[in-house]
Protein backbone atom coordinates (compact mmCIF):
# COMPACT_ATOMS: atom_id res chain seq x y z
CA UNK A 1 0.00 0.00 0.00
CA UNK A 2 1.09 3.63 -0.68
CA UNK A 3 2.14 5.59 2.41
CA UNK A 4 0.40 8.15 1.79
CA UNK A 5 -2.46 6.10 2.03
CA UNK A 6 -1.44 5.25 5.09
CA UNK A 7 -1.70 8.85 7.00
CA UNK A 8 -4.90 9.77 4.90
CA UNK A 9 -6.39 6.73 6.73
CA UNK A 10 -4.87 7.90 10.11
CA UNK A 11 -6.58 11.36 9.52
CA UNK A 12 -9.64 9.53 8.84
CA UNK A 13 -9.54 7.52 12.21
CA UNK A 14 -8.77 10.77 13.92
CA UNK A 15 -11.54 12.67 12.59
CA UNK A 16 -14.05 9.86 13.34
CA UNK A 17 -12.41 10.16 16.89
CA UNK A 18 -13.60 13.81 17.16
CA UNK A 19 -16.88 12.88 15.83
CA UNK A 20 -17.27 10.31 18.35
CA UNK A 21 -16.46 13.27 21.44
CA UNK A 22 -18.79 15.29 19.97
CA UNK A 23 -21.29 12.71 20.06
CA UNK A 24 -20.40 12.64 23.16
CA UNK A 25 -21.30 15.74 24.61
CA UNK A 26 -24.96 14.82 22.91
CA UNK A 27 -24.54 11.71 25.36
CA UNK A 28 -24.28 13.34 28.60
CA UNK A 29 -25.81 16.26 28.04
CA UNK A 30 -29.37 15.36 26.45
CA UNK A 31 -32.29 16.01 27.99
CA UNK A 32 -34.96 12.95 27.26
CA UNK A 33 -33.72 9.28 27.36
CA UNK A 34 -34.34 9.19 23.95
CA UNK A 35 -31.72 12.18 22.69
CA UNK A 36 -29.38 9.58 24.74
CA UNK A 37 -30.31 6.57 23.20
CA UNK A 38 -30.05 8.19 19.80
CA UNK A 39 -26.54 9.66 20.69
CA UNK A 40 -25.61 5.60 21.38
CA UNK A 41 -27.03 4.74 18.55
CA UNK A 42 -25.12 7.37 16.15
CA UNK A 43 -22.02 6.52 18.39
CA UNK A 44 -22.19 2.81 17.15
CA UNK A 45 -22.77 3.67 13.83
CA UNK A 46 -19.18 5.75 13.70
CA UNK A 47 -17.68 2.68 15.77
CA UNK A 48 -18.13 0.92 12.96
CA UNK A 49 -16.79 3.18 10.71
CA UNK A 50 -13.84 3.68 12.82
CA UNK A 51 -13.22 0.16 13.05
CA UNK A 52 -13.03 -0.67 9.25
CA UNK A 53 -10.59 2.01 8.86
CA UNK A 54 -8.43 0.33 11.30
CA UNK A 55 -8.71 -2.75 10.17
CA UNK A 56 -6.86 -1.04 7.24
CA UNK A 57 -4.56 0.43 9.00
CA UNK A 58 -2.75 -2.49 10.80
CA UNK A 59 -3.81 -4.27 7.22
CA UNK A 60 -5.42 -7.13 9.25
CA UNK A 61 -8.96 -7.24 7.03
CA UNK A 62 -10.17 -10.12 9.44
CA UNK A 63 -11.78 -7.36 11.77
CA UNK A 64 -13.81 -6.69 9.53
CA UNK A 65 -16.26 -9.36 11.06
CA UNK A 66 -16.15 -7.40 14.23
CA UNK A 67 -17.02 -4.63 12.57
CA UNK A 68 -19.90 -6.72 10.91
CA UNK A 69 -20.64 -8.10 14.30
CA UNK A 70 -20.93 -4.71 16.23
CA UNK A 71 -23.44 -3.70 13.58
CA UNK A 72 -25.46 -6.74 15.06
CA UNK A 73 -25.07 -5.66 18.57
CA UNK A 74 -25.33 -1.95 17.60
CA UNK A 75 -29.02 -2.81 16.34
CA UNK A 76 -29.73 -5.60 18.73
CA UNK A 77 -29.05 -3.17 21.89
CA UNK A 78 -30.84 0.05 20.28
CA UNK A 79 -34.10 -1.96 20.34
CA UNK A 80 -33.44 -4.08 23.56
CA UNK A 81 -33.56 -0.76 25.55
CA UNK A 82 -35.94 0.82 23.47
CA UNK A 83 -38.30 -2.30 24.03
CA UNK A 84 -37.08 -2.28 28.33
CA UNK A 85 -37.93 1.41 28.54
CA UNK A 86 -41.52 0.91 27.06
CA UNK A 87 -42.85 -1.95 28.96
CA UNK A 88 -41.28 -1.30 32.25
CA UNK A 89 -40.74 2.09 33.11
CA UNK A 90 -39.22 1.13 36.39
CA UNK A 91 -41.71 3.68 38.01
CA UNK A 92 -39.79 6.66 36.82
CA UNK A 93 -40.97 9.14 34.23
CA UNK A 94 -39.21 9.47 31.11
CA UNK A 95 -39.83 12.77 30.01
CA UNK A 96 -40.09 15.80 31.99
CA UNK A 97 -43.40 16.68 30.77
CA UNK A 98 -45.08 13.73 31.80
CA UNK A 99 -43.92 14.39 35.28
CA UNK A 100 -45.35 17.48 35.38
CA UNK A 101 -48.47 16.77 33.65
CA UNK A 102 -48.80 13.82 36.52
CA UNK A 103 -47.81 16.22 39.41
CA UNK B 1 -38.81 -25.75 -3.04
CA UNK B 2 -37.78 -22.61 -4.78
CA UNK B 3 -37.82 -21.28 -1.00
CA UNK B 4 -35.75 -23.48 0.39
CA UNK B 5 -33.15 -23.21 -2.93
CA UNK B 6 -33.53 -19.35 -2.99
CA UNK B 7 -32.38 -19.51 0.97
CA UNK B 8 -29.68 -22.19 0.45
CA UNK B 9 -27.99 -19.76 -2.07
CA UNK B 10 -28.55 -16.82 0.04
CA UNK B 11 -27.20 -18.50 2.90
CA UNK B 12 -23.69 -20.15 0.64
CA UNK B 13 -22.68 -16.98 -0.53
CA UNK B 14 -23.01 -15.42 3.24
CA UNK B 15 -20.85 -18.13 4.35
CA UNK B 16 -18.18 -18.07 1.79
CA UNK B 17 -18.09 -14.31 1.54
CA UNK B 18 -17.61 -14.91 5.42
CA UNK B 19 -15.25 -17.47 5.48
CA UNK B 20 -13.37 -17.12 2.58
CA UNK B 21 -11.28 -20.61 2.61
CA UNK B 22 -12.19 -23.01 0.21
CA UNK B 23 -10.95 -26.11 1.82
CA UNK B 24 -12.91 -29.32 1.86
CA UNK B 25 -13.49 -29.35 5.50
CA UNK B 26 -14.84 -25.83 5.97
CA UNK B 27 -17.31 -26.13 2.78
CA UNK B 28 -18.43 -29.48 4.04
CA UNK B 29 -19.27 -27.53 7.71
CA UNK B 30 -20.85 -24.67 5.35
CA UNK B 31 -22.61 -27.59 3.88
CA UNK B 32 -24.20 -29.28 6.84
CA UNK B 33 -24.94 -25.67 8.66
CA UNK B 34 -26.78 -25.06 5.31
CA UNK B 35 -29.11 -27.82 5.51
CA UNK B 36 -29.57 -27.74 8.77
CA UNK B 37 -31.03 -24.55 9.13
CA UNK B 38 -33.36 -25.11 6.03
CA UNK B 39 -34.59 -28.03 7.64
CA UNK B 40 -35.14 -25.98 11.22
CA UNK B 41 -36.92 -23.65 8.84
CA UNK B 42 -39.37 -26.50 7.30
CA UNK B 43 -39.89 -27.80 10.77
CA UNK B 44 -40.88 -24.25 12.38
CA UNK B 45 -43.35 -24.23 9.03
CA UNK B 46 -41.52 -20.43 8.03
CA UNK B 47 -40.90 -21.62 4.48
CA UNK B 48 -42.49 -19.28 2.85
CA UNK B 49 -43.03 -15.91 0.91
CA UNK B 50 -42.50 -13.59 4.32
CA UNK B 51 -39.24 -15.29 5.00
CA UNK B 52 -37.70 -15.43 1.28
CA UNK B 53 -39.41 -12.72 -0.35
CA UNK B 54 -39.27 -13.02 -3.94
CA UNK B 55 -37.39 -10.00 -5.34
CA UNK B 56 -36.96 -8.62 -8.58
CA UNK B 57 -33.33 -8.01 -8.69
CA UNK B 58 -33.09 -5.54 -11.50
CA UNK B 59 -36.38 -3.65 -10.50
CA UNK B 60 -35.01 -3.44 -6.65
CA UNK B 61 -31.66 -2.12 -8.15
CA UNK B 62 -33.43 0.13 -10.74
CA UNK B 63 -35.11 1.80 -7.66
CA UNK B 64 -32.56 1.98 -5.31
CA UNK B 65 -30.02 4.05 -7.85
CA UNK B 66 -33.46 6.26 -7.63
CA UNK B 67 -33.83 6.21 -4.10
CA UNK B 68 -29.20 6.95 -4.26
CA UNK B 69 -29.91 9.98 -6.12
CA UNK B 70 -33.26 11.42 -3.61
CA UNK B 71 -30.87 10.55 -0.40
CA UNK B 72 -28.00 12.82 -2.15
CA UNK B 73 -30.26 15.90 -2.59
CA UNK B 74 -32.20 15.80 0.40
CA UNK B 75 -28.55 15.35 2.13
CA UNK B 76 -27.62 18.54 0.28
CA UNK B 77 -30.32 20.33 2.06
CA UNK B 78 -29.86 19.08 5.29
CA UNK B 79 -26.12 19.80 5.27
CA UNK B 80 -26.85 23.31 4.54
CA UNK B 81 -29.53 23.41 7.31
CA UNK B 82 -26.78 22.19 9.77
CA UNK B 83 -23.95 24.26 8.53
CA UNK B 84 -25.33 27.70 7.73
CA UNK B 85 -25.47 30.47 11.09
CA UNK B 86 -28.62 31.10 12.21
CA UNK B 87 -30.40 29.05 9.87
CA UNK B 88 -34.20 28.89 10.15
CA UNK B 89 -36.23 25.51 10.31
CA UNK B 90 -39.74 24.58 9.67
CA UNK B 91 -40.67 21.35 11.31
CA UNK B 92 -43.67 19.75 10.39
CA UNK B 93 -45.80 16.45 11.00
CA UNK B 94 -47.69 14.78 8.12
CA UNK B 95 -50.03 12.19 7.24
CA UNK B 96 -49.26 10.12 4.18
CA UNK B 97 -52.03 8.27 3.04
CA UNK B 98 -51.28 4.45 2.39
CA UNK B 99 -52.06 2.84 -1.16
CA UNK B 100 -51.85 -0.61 0.29
CA UNK B 101 -52.01 -3.41 2.77
CA UNK B 102 -49.55 -5.39 1.77
CA UNK B 103 -47.12 -5.49 4.39
CA UNK B 104 -43.65 -5.62 2.28
CA UNK B 105 -45.06 -2.54 0.52
CA UNK B 106 -45.72 -0.55 3.51
CA UNK B 107 -42.34 -1.77 5.40
CA UNK B 108 -40.49 -0.88 2.17
CA UNK B 109 -42.66 2.58 1.36
CA UNK B 110 -41.86 3.42 5.69
CA UNK B 111 -38.14 2.54 5.32
CA UNK B 112 -37.55 4.43 2.32
CA UNK B 113 -39.04 7.58 3.89
CA UNK B 114 -36.48 7.21 7.09
CA UNK B 115 -33.48 6.56 5.07
CA UNK B 116 -34.09 10.03 3.24
CA UNK B 117 -32.52 12.08 6.00
CA UNK B 118 -34.72 15.03 5.99
CA UNK B 119 -37.99 12.71 6.86
CA UNK B 120 -38.45 10.39 9.35
CA UNK B 121 -41.73 7.94 9.58
CA UNK B 122 -42.89 8.95 13.19
CA UNK B 123 -46.07 6.35 13.27
CA UNK B 124 -47.54 3.57 10.79
CA UNK B 125 -51.43 3.02 11.13
CA UNK B 126 -53.53 1.31 8.88
CA UNK B 127 -54.10 3.58 6.42
CA UNK B 128 -51.76 6.46 6.81
CA UNK B 129 -47.89 7.10 7.79
CA UNK B 130 -47.20 10.19 10.28
CA UNK B 131 -43.89 11.88 9.01
CA UNK B 132 -42.30 14.75 10.49
CA UNK B 133 -40.40 16.80 8.18
CA UNK B 134 -37.40 18.95 8.88
CA UNK B 135 -38.01 21.29 6.52
CA UNK B 136 -41.70 22.78 4.71
CA UNK B 137 -40.50 21.79 0.94
CA UNK B 138 -39.64 17.99 2.01
CA UNK B 139 -43.14 17.54 3.10
CA UNK B 140 -44.49 17.60 -0.59
CA UNK B 141 -47.26 15.09 -0.73
CA UNK B 142 -46.85 14.32 -4.39
CA UNK B 143 -42.98 13.81 -3.27
CA UNK B 144 -43.91 10.91 -1.38
CA UNK B 145 -46.82 9.92 -4.03
CA UNK B 146 -43.91 9.29 -6.65
CA UNK B 147 -42.22 7.14 -3.69
CA UNK B 148 -44.49 5.15 -3.04
CA UNK B 149 -45.76 4.66 -6.63
CA UNK B 150 -42.05 3.50 -7.63
CA UNK B 151 -41.31 1.23 -4.34
CA UNK B 152 -44.50 -0.80 -5.46
CA UNK B 153 -43.43 -1.25 -8.85
CA UNK B 154 -39.93 -2.34 -7.44
CA UNK B 155 -41.94 -4.98 -5.54
CA UNK B 156 -44.25 -5.67 -8.58
CA UNK B 157 -47.06 -4.75 -6.78
CA UNK B 158 -50.26 -2.77 -8.24
CA UNK B 159 -51.53 0.37 -5.54
CA UNK B 160 -55.23 1.58 -5.27
CA UNK B 161 -56.02 5.38 -6.46
CA UNK B 162 -57.80 7.65 -4.40
CA UNK C 1 5.97 10.40 -17.02
CA UNK C 2 5.56 13.28 -15.14
CA UNK C 3 2.56 11.45 -13.42
CA UNK C 4 5.09 8.95 -12.71
CA UNK C 5 7.69 10.70 -11.11
CA UNK C 6 4.44 12.46 -9.28
CA UNK C 7 3.28 9.24 -7.83
CA UNK C 8 6.74 8.70 -7.14
CA UNK C 9 7.47 11.47 -4.91
CA UNK C 10 3.87 11.76 -3.27
CA UNK C 11 3.12 8.06 -3.06
CA UNK C 12 6.38 6.86 -2.23
CA UNK C 13 6.16 4.08 -4.76
CA UNK C 14 5.64 3.43 -8.56
CA UNK C 15 2.42 3.17 -8.94
CA UNK C 16 0.53 3.58 -12.79
CA UNK C 17 -2.06 5.92 -14.31
CA UNK C 18 -4.88 3.39 -12.79
CA UNK C 19 -3.15 3.37 -9.19
CA UNK C 20 -3.78 6.81 -8.77
CA UNK C 21 -7.01 7.23 -10.12
CA UNK C 22 -7.90 4.71 -7.40
CA UNK C 23 -6.05 6.63 -4.82
CA UNK C 24 -7.10 9.76 -5.71
CA UNK C 25 -11.05 8.55 -5.69
CA UNK C 26 -10.98 6.92 -2.72
CA UNK C 27 -9.48 9.81 -0.94
CA UNK C 28 -12.19 11.75 -2.27
CA UNK C 29 -14.90 9.34 -1.51
CA UNK C 30 -13.70 8.73 1.65
CA UNK C 31 -13.31 13.14 2.60
CA UNK C 32 -16.53 13.36 1.27
CA UNK C 33 -17.89 10.86 4.12
CA UNK C 34 -15.98 12.68 6.97
CA UNK C 35 -17.65 15.87 5.70
CA UNK C 36 -20.92 14.22 6.16
CA UNK C 37 -20.25 12.71 9.49
CA UNK C 38 -19.22 15.63 11.05
CA UNK C 39 -21.67 17.48 9.78
CA UNK C 40 -24.46 14.91 11.48
CA UNK C 41 -22.47 15.10 14.52
CA UNK C 42 -22.76 18.60 14.37
CA UNK C 43 -26.40 18.63 13.69
CA UNK C 44 -27.25 16.59 16.35
CA UNK C 45 -25.32 19.11 19.03
CA UNK C 46 -27.07 21.94 17.35
CA UNK C 47 -30.63 21.12 16.61
CA UNK C 48 -32.79 22.36 18.76
CA UNK C 49 -35.32 19.27 19.71
CA UNK C 50 -34.92 15.85 19.65
CA UNK C 51 -37.53 15.23 16.42
CA UNK C 52 -34.95 17.40 14.73
CA UNK C 53 -32.27 15.60 15.80
CA UNK C 54 -32.79 12.56 14.37
CA UNK C 55 -32.91 14.06 10.98
CA UNK C 56 -29.19 14.85 11.47
CA UNK C 57 -28.26 11.31 12.51
CA UNK C 58 -29.97 9.58 9.95
CA UNK C 59 -27.56 12.02 7.77
CA UNK C 60 -24.55 10.34 9.44
CA UNK C 61 -26.05 7.19 9.12
CA UNK C 62 -26.78 7.07 5.45
CA UNK C 63 -24.51 9.06 2.94
CA UNK C 64 -21.76 9.38 6.01
CA UNK C 65 -21.23 5.58 6.45
CA UNK C 66 -21.94 4.63 2.87
CA UNK C 67 -19.07 7.09 1.44
CA UNK C 68 -16.74 5.92 3.31
CA UNK C 69 -17.51 2.54 3.26
CA UNK C 70 -17.33 2.45 -0.58
CA UNK C 71 -13.94 4.35 -0.17
CA UNK C 72 -12.68 1.62 1.66
CA UNK C 73 -13.82 -0.26 -1.01
CA UNK C 74 -12.63 1.15 -4.04
CA UNK C 75 -8.70 1.42 -1.67
CA UNK C 76 -8.70 -2.57 -1.24
CA UNK C 77 -10.00 -3.30 -4.81
CA UNK C 78 -11.85 -6.83 -5.68
CA UNK C 79 -10.95 -8.68 -2.44
CA UNK C 80 -12.85 -10.63 -0.05
CA UNK C 81 -12.23 -7.78 2.09
CA UNK C 82 -14.36 -5.34 -0.04
CA UNK C 83 -17.03 -8.12 -0.66
CA UNK C 84 -17.01 -8.26 3.53
CA UNK C 85 -17.29 -3.74 3.64
CA UNK C 86 -20.32 -4.21 1.03
CA UNK C 87 -22.29 -6.91 3.32
CA UNK C 88 -21.63 -4.35 6.40
CA UNK C 89 -22.93 -1.51 4.33
CA UNK C 90 -25.88 -3.25 3.38
CA UNK C 91 -26.46 -4.27 7.19
CA UNK C 92 -26.32 -0.94 8.02
CA UNK C 93 -28.52 0.33 5.06
CA UNK C 94 -30.95 -2.16 6.49
CA UNK C 95 -31.03 -1.51 9.92
CA UNK C 96 -30.46 2.27 10.67
CA UNK C 97 -34.05 3.39 9.03
CA UNK C 98 -35.24 0.86 11.18
CA UNK C 99 -33.37 1.38 14.70
CA UNK C 100 -34.34 5.33 13.93
CA UNK C 101 -37.85 4.61 13.30
CA UNK C 102 -38.14 2.55 16.50
CA UNK C 103 -36.43 5.51 18.85
CA UNK C 104 -38.89 7.57 17.10
CA UNK C 105 -42.12 5.57 17.47
CA UNK C 106 -41.28 5.25 21.47
CA UNK C 107 -41.04 8.63 21.55
CA UNK C 108 -44.09 9.73 19.89
CA UNK C 109 -45.56 7.25 21.86
CA UNK C 110 -44.57 8.35 24.85
CA UNK C 111 -46.00 11.83 24.35
CA UNK C 112 -42.92 13.54 23.52
CA UNK C 113 -44.41 16.43 21.57
CA UNK C 114 -42.19 17.88 18.80
CA UNK C 115 -41.82 21.32 17.93
CA UNK C 116 -43.27 22.62 15.29
CA UNK C 117 -43.81 26.06 12.72
CA UNK C 118 -40.94 28.16 11.66
CA UNK C 119 -37.88 28.93 14.22
CA UNK C 120 -34.45 29.63 13.88
CA UNK C 121 -31.95 28.52 16.53
CA UNK C 122 -28.92 30.26 17.67
CA UNK C 123 -25.20 29.13 17.16
CA UNK C 124 -25.39 28.16 20.91
CA UNK C 125 -25.88 24.36 21.25
CA UNK C 126 -29.05 23.22 21.32
CA UNK C 127 -31.22 24.13 24.10
CA UNK C 128 -32.78 21.93 26.73
CA UNK C 129 -36.25 21.35 25.57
Amino acid sequence: MPMFLEYFNLGAAFFIIVCMVLMLGRLLGGPTLYDRLLAVNSFGTKTIIFLCIFCFIINRPDGLDIALLYALMNFIATIAVLKFFNYRCLGVPLIKEQMEVEE
Amino acid sequence: MRHAFLLSLVMGTTWLVLSGYFIGMILTFGLISIVFVVWMTKRLAILDDETVPYLNIAKTCKYYFWLFIEIVKANIQVVKAVISPNSEISPTLIKIPLRSNIDIAQTMFANSITLTPGTVSVDVKEDHILVHALLKEMSNPEDFYEMHTRSAEALSISLKDN
Amino acid sequence: MIISTLSAVILDSNIGWAGLLQVSLSCITIALGLFFVLAGSIGVLRFPDFYTRLHAAGMTDTLGAELILIGLIIQSGFTQTSLKLLMIGFFLLLTSPTATHAIAHSAYTANLKPKLGKHSFSKTRGGRS
